[in-house]
């Protein structure tokens, strides 16, 4: 598309500082701290069967990273797609996706958001329009811009919706990554993109300081200036503390919106920090206990309860009473994934292969169409 | 759902409402015969144009496809009738652009993304093998990925060992994507007219030594079903499977051979996957005797495939083993007479069949 020359200068950098959370009713608030209250004790229970060896493959949980997830999908509507990496079970649980087939999924059985086929690391849930986990570091990123590209293209150039009873809209496409992800050639091939095509993608950088087991110094040069990353094609960047989910709400939300507004890609450095290694098979000997224990201090979910505490939002009964709730919910996911059938393999190996299933399409079986995903 | 219920109903849970063409047998097409001729080109632009004026979640994207025309000119003109919004110049960076398009089609768009030569395809390997082809199993069938990825595969003219890949030996082997490979411009606009409309990623592999070709190509758009291999030539002494131009090489070489009073079988077939087996079982079974010729490198590649399964297929009805003639097992060279050495051509397919009649006669 022919671009007018000035629209790759980024938008204004006077980022809002307005109090925008506090103007939100506390029933609000309220549902973040459940949300990030359910993705913790989820991840625990998870831990706990991964350990059991109930959940197989690859297993990265999001403990600690809660605010970034909660604060951000908070910021958008329901029907802006989302994509993400493989540390997904925090977005899953935030668009809306169901403990139980988030974890049944994780048990892989035929239950799950994708009928076992996926696993910890590939999380999708259309109802939720979130496009997956993926486990490519960076694959994701130009995904991220295709739908956003898609949404803009259903606005302007069909007008009208590609699903049946979707009108098309304003959209941006929230795209997740780790900072490990900024190295990946992909990720800059769609940063270039997004921004000469003018495609309404936001790049949340979910910055915990380490990519795998490197250090954010040891992995990417000019580590302290990310946003250099953003800026230096044209699109506009910002840093937001992700340990603090009022701040991540006044900070992204107005930016989300005027990136929808103008249609232009975004870059977020969110700051944040992961509790547990990297995977479950990470024994961490490369960071200290200290430093683990400095950011718990500094506990996401510890900051939003002690700030409605002091506004009287909730007691300490209501509190007890909510992870009283939220560990039943979880608990009840784990049952529903311990006693839900598997996939049984001489119904559901060869389905989903092929939309259109054809002839001769396989040498050793032909494919057919299986049951049909618990979510649609 | 069952396939032909899923037809029937025109609605893949993962897909919503879509329009498969009407699946006709070879005798229903439209007459080859004709004095409407046509560059290979042209044929492919005509598939293209047709399908976007039916259904504007199509676009086409790739590097020069829009203000330049296209580097080889398939897409001339088209930026003209159907707009910068639809024609899309992408940057040389192959990986973003495929990858984003994946992302598109997940949404429900349905975009052509040309490569301006397969050989490019290797830096959006990650893209278009990792995620095309695996996301409506990824997803537990959530998400499809109706695409079309098409370009020029194979060797050009001296363009050396990094410019002149045919991808199929390598990109065949993975589940969840088709493959088609026209060999001359009639089945370049039906085949290619399928692909934008089939629900599923669609490799489409083109020659820039055939985009000159000419043939009478119908003015009507045609679809020619996936799956289907057309019998170009009749004979009884030896089949020859091929795809692609290579078919056109052995075209010529049954031509020799009839002067010599052997009369070949020759399958153009179309598509890799799905591969019509059965068309070549029942060749096979008239002849007793095969010969496939594949441009790609013979290790591992489309050549093995098709003789691994006639040999688990109809083993009992050959009277001797099958033959391949693949491009040598060498990286593409530069110079004029090692390049014409490396590929398939008329008379290396000649001498393979006759080797086979000899050693049975």
């Amino acid at each position: 598309m022919t671009q007018a020359p000035t629209s790759n200068t980024p938008m204004t950098k006077a980022h809002s500082k307005a109090n925008l959370a506090a103007e939100l009713p506390k029933a609000t608030q309220l549902k973040w701290l459940r949300d990030m209250q359910l993705i913790r004790e989820f991840e625990n229970r998870t831990m706990q069967a991964y350990q059991q060896a109930k959940i197989g493959g690859f297993c990265h949980i999001y403990s600690g990273q809660e605010a970034c997830a909660v604060g951000t999908i908070a910021s958008v509507n329901h029907d802006d797609p989302i994509v993400t990496a493989y540390r997904d079970h925090g977005h899953a649980l935030a668009r809306g996706m169901s403990a139980r087939a988030c974890m049944a999924e994780m048990f892989g059985k035929i239950t799950g958001c994708a009928k076992g086929k996926g696993g910890s690391m590939h999380m999708f849930d259309r109802p939720n329009w979130l496009y997956g986990g993926h486990g490519i570091v960076g694959a994701q990123t130009p995904l991220g811009a295709g739908l956003a590209f898609a949404a803009k293209y259903e606005f302007e150039v069909m007008k009208k919706g590609v699903h049946p009873h979707h009108e098309p809209k304003k959209k941006v496409a929230l795209c997740y990554l780790g900072d490990g992800a900024i190295d990946q050639g992909a990720f800059h091939e769609a940063l270039n993109l997004a921004s000469i095509l003018d495609i309404p993608v936001i790049y949340i950088i979910e910055n915990n300081g380490y990519s795998m087991g490197t250090a954010i110094h040891r992995h990417t040069a000019n580590h302290e200036n990310l946003i250099s990353r953003g800026e230096s094609y044209g699109i506009d960047s910002i840093q937001i503390d992700g340990l603090d989910i009022r701040n991540v709400y006044n900070q992204f939300k107005p930016f989300v919106d005027r990136c929808r507004e103008n249609s232009r890609p975004g870059f977020v450095d969110l700051k944040t920090y992961r509790y547990q290694g990297h995977s479950m098979s990470d024994p961490q000997k490369y960071r200290t206990k200290e430093e683990v224990e400095e950011y718990k201090n500094k506990d996401s979910i510890a900051r939003l309860l002690g700030n409605l505490m002091d506004e009287g939002a909730i007691t300490e009964d209501g509190w007890k009473q909510m992870q009283n709730e939220i560990r039943d919910e979880v608990l009840d996911a784990v049952e529903f994934a311990e006693n839900s059938p598997a996939p049984d393999p001489a119904g559901e190996l060869f389905t989903d292969v092929y939309a259109l299933p054809q002839k001769n399409l396989s040498p050793t079986a032909e494919y057919h169409h299986g049951a049909k995903n618990p979510l649609l | 759902m069952t396939t032909l219920e899923m037809i029937d109903s025109k609605i893949h849970p993962a897909l919503g409402e879509w329009e498969l063409p009407e699946f006709v047998a070879e005798a229903d097409l439209p007459s080859r015969e004709g004095d409407r001729v046509i560059q290979f080109r042209e044929a492919l632009r005509e598939a293209m144009s047709h399908e976007m004026r039916h259904d504007e979640r199509i676009f086409l994207i790739g590097e020069e496809v829009a203000q330049y025309n296209g580097a080889y000119k398939v897409s001339q003109g088209m930026l003209d009738e159907f707009g910068e919004k639809r024609i899309i110049d992408s940057p040389i960076s192959e990986n973003g652009f495929a990858g984003m398009c994946i992302g598109a089609a997940m949404y429900g768009l349905r975009p052509i993304v040309e490569f301006m030569s397969w050989s490019f395809s290797f830096v959006a390997a990650d893209a278009i093998l990792n995620n095309a082809p695996k996301m409506l199993y990824m997803s537990g069938g959530q998400w499809g990925c109706p695409i079309v990825f098409r370009g020029n595969d194979g060797a050009g003219g001296q363009l050396a060992s990094t410019h002149s890949w045919c991808v199929e030996g390598l990109y065949a082997n993975v589940p969840g994507l088709k493959m088609a490979i026209p060999s001359n411009p009639y089945d370049a606009k039906g085949l290619l007219a399928t692909a934008i409309r089939d629900p599923d990623p669609v490799f489409f592999l083109e020659s820039e030594r055939m985009l000159g070709d000419k043939a009478h190509v119908p003015e009507e758009q045609y679809y020619i079903p996936f799956g289907r291999a057309r019998l170009a030539r009749e004979g009884d002494a030896c089949t020859l499977v091929s795809f692609g131009r290579p078919v056109n090489f052995c075209l010529e070489a049954a031509e020799k051979l009839a002067g010599e009073g052997i009369e070949c079988d020759v399958l153009d077939m179309r598509t890799i996957r799905p591969l019509d087996i059965d068309a070549i079982i029942e060749s096979v079974k008239k002849t007793n005797r095969v010969v496939v010729v594949d441009q790609s490198w013979p290790f591992g590649g489309v050549s093995s495939e098709v003789i691994t399964q006639i040999c688990e297929r109809c083993f009992d009805w050959l009277d001797h083993q099958p033959v391949r003639v693949n491009t040598e097992d060498v990286p593409t060279p530069y110079a004029k007479g090692l390049e014409a050495a490396y590929l398939p051509n008329p008379d290396k397919i000649a001498a393979a069949v006759k080797r086979v009649i000899a050693a049975t006669a």
